[in-house]
């Protein structure tokens, strides 16, 4: 679904990603694990379009949108929630949703959708009016997948959506992830710090350092494999 | 006191808000979406003026009706400010989006003088006058000396004017777009907004309302000349830091304070100080609200 092919992504002249190559099959959970800096964030916005690489191609569905501005990236399904969330402040949960469905014309699905969302997570329905600004850190990480699904993704890209949240949240999450994955069929591109709570839903798994690809394989090998263990999961 | 001079300086201070009030729409839009104080706003309103000034002259030879004078060259002011505005973000400000806020704001700069300058040598440095166009209304007789028929256009513009855009800022999904990139433009463009055409956007609409102001002011003051665009840019950009840069509704309300403070100030203390009570005014609001009267101090949530 999603191929990505020896890109190199720079920041000024500060090269962030090195050749990276990543591929994404439809219905999978993959995850990108690895520490802080080491060029997850950038990997996903490098196939938002907000930073294009410099050289290497990424395909969409056999379509090359390397270089591609980000609404017309969005437009194919490629929907990023991004680390730290980055909820509109001043709008009220509502509108933030309907900011996600800012390319849909379909309204009567639109409305379907959000009773989807309220169903996922109820606690947004009752804050349904208030500001954006004014939620926890949960529920904006709520409000945030909430947004990116009513874009209707096909490729769901997540950043982080463990950081900062209690662990029963966290948990919450996760298994909301999982649930998207397996009713809707969305294909989902999970980036984490925490390797534990990723590998343990994830398909398959990537392993970044320093922007450099070092190991992939599926998710029970990686949870099985000596260097992951000692590095990523501290057993 | 005297009541009718109390409603004389009433009105006048809301007419000369009016006219603030739709430049500095101009400002604090502008510097809402991409953070930047647009020096050369005030020559997109000074060139809707002259455009104006030009196209009614050349109209004049046609003798036709005052009115239909005043709405054709007011819309070709709009659309003339509206080129110039746009194509000024093109080639001063796109290229420095990315660069520090310090290089774009000295490109305005440039582009304020550049645009000053342009105007002088293809005009006059003199003033000229602009023709009456709007007519002495009839029903406006018995109150003639507090409200004559220019200020009553200039206010029923600005509040047409107003109205719409709250219409088209809360309830139009451009609006929701403009209101989501205000707020955070990398996530705007995560949900698939074309900034690019919001941006686009943002500057017509600014110097739309800028043209408006324009043709009204020249049509009050029956005079103008290629400075104009500074002083009242100058005054306009107080307006909008006043009531909060970056809000709307805080510009309009800042501009209106500003014009009233200063009408009052010229007409109970002394003509002498009219830009001085703008500028102490300015400073004691900042004093206590530094963010102006209706601005917002943004707090991120980690």
């Amino acid at each position: 679904m999603l191929k990505i092919e020896n890109i190199k992504t720079f920041y000024g002249n500060i090269q962030a990603l090195h050749d990276v190559s990543i591929e994404v099959k439809e219905g999978e959970i993959i995850t990108l694990i690895g520490a802080n800096g080491a060029g997850k964030s950038t990997t996903l916005m490098s196939i938002s379009g907000i930073e294009p690489p410099r050289s290497g191609k990424i395909f969409f569905e056999g379509k090359e949108i390397t270089g591609m501005d980000p609404d017309k990236i969005v437009s194919l399904g490629i929907i990023q929630v991004p680390e730290g969330r980055r909820i509109f402040p001043f709008l009220t949960v509502r509108e933030n949703l309907d900011m996600g469905a800012f390319l849909r014309e379909d309204k009567e699905e639109i409305k379907r959708d959000i009773e989807y969302v309220f169903n996922l997570f109820p606690i947004l329905a009752e804050r349904k009016n208030q500001a954006g600004g004014t939620l926890s850190g949960g529920e904006q990480q709520m409000l945030a997948i909430s947004r990116a699904l009513m874009a209707k993704p096909r490729l769901l890209l997540l950043d982080e959506p463990s950081l900062g949240l209690a662990p029963i949240i966290v948990q919450q999450i996760m298994s909301i992830i999982k649930k998207v994955n397996t009713e809707n069929k969305t294909t989902i591109f999970l980036v984490e710090q925490n390797a534990n709570l990723a590998l343990k839903i994830a398909d398959r798994g990537y392993v970044m350092e320093t922007g450099r690809i070092t190991m992939q394989d599926s998710a029970a090998n990686l949870r099985e494999n000596g260097e992951v263990r000692k590095a990523y999961l501290g057993i | 006191m005297d009541l009718s001079y109390f409603f004389e300086l009433f009105l006048g201070g809301m007419t000369r808000g009016s006219i603030y009030a739709l430049i500095a729409l101009g400002y604090t839009m502008v510097y809402g979406i991409i953070k930047l104080i647009n020096f050369a706003h005030g020559e997109i309103y000074m060139i809707g003026a002259f455009t104006a000034l030009i196209i009614s002259s050349v109209l004049g030879f046609t003798g036709m009706n005052s009115i239909l004078i005043l709405v054709i060259s007011g819309v070709l002011a709009i659309f003339f400010s509206s080129a110039y505005g746009v194509t000024m973000e093109k080639i001063a400000y796109k290229p420095l989006r990315e660069a520090p806020r310090l290089s774009a704001l000295i490109s305005a700069i440039g582009m304020s003088m550049f645009l000053q300058n342009y105007v002088l040598l293809a005009q006059t440095p003199d003033f000229l006058p602009f023709p009456t166009l709007i007519p002495d209304f009839k029903f406006l007789k018995p109150i003639e000396k507090i409200l004559n028929s220019t200020q009553l256009v200039i206010l029923v513009t600005t509040a047409v004017v107003m109205i719409l855009l709250t219409i088209l800022i809360k309830f139009t999904r451009t609006g929701k777009a403009m209101r989501a990139t205000s707020q955070d433009a990398k996530m705007a463009q995560l949900l698939g907004i074309n900034i690019n055409r919001v941006i686009t956007i943002t500057f017509i609409i600014g110097s739309a309302t800028a043209a408006i102001g324009g043709v009204l002011i020249s049509s009050h003051t029956g005079q103008l000349n290629y400075y104009i665009g500074f002083i009242a840019g100058i005054k306009a950009f107080v307006a909008a830091v006043l009531g909060g840069i970056g809000s709307i509704p805080g510009a309009v309300l800042g501009s209106f304070v500003l014009g009233w403070t200063e009408s009052f100030g010229t007409g109970y203390i002394s003509s002498d100080y009219e830009d001085v009570f703008a500028f102490i005014f300015l400073l004691v609001i900042l004093i206590f609200r530094p963010s102006g009267i209706l601005g917002r101090s943004q707090n991120d949530k980690v």
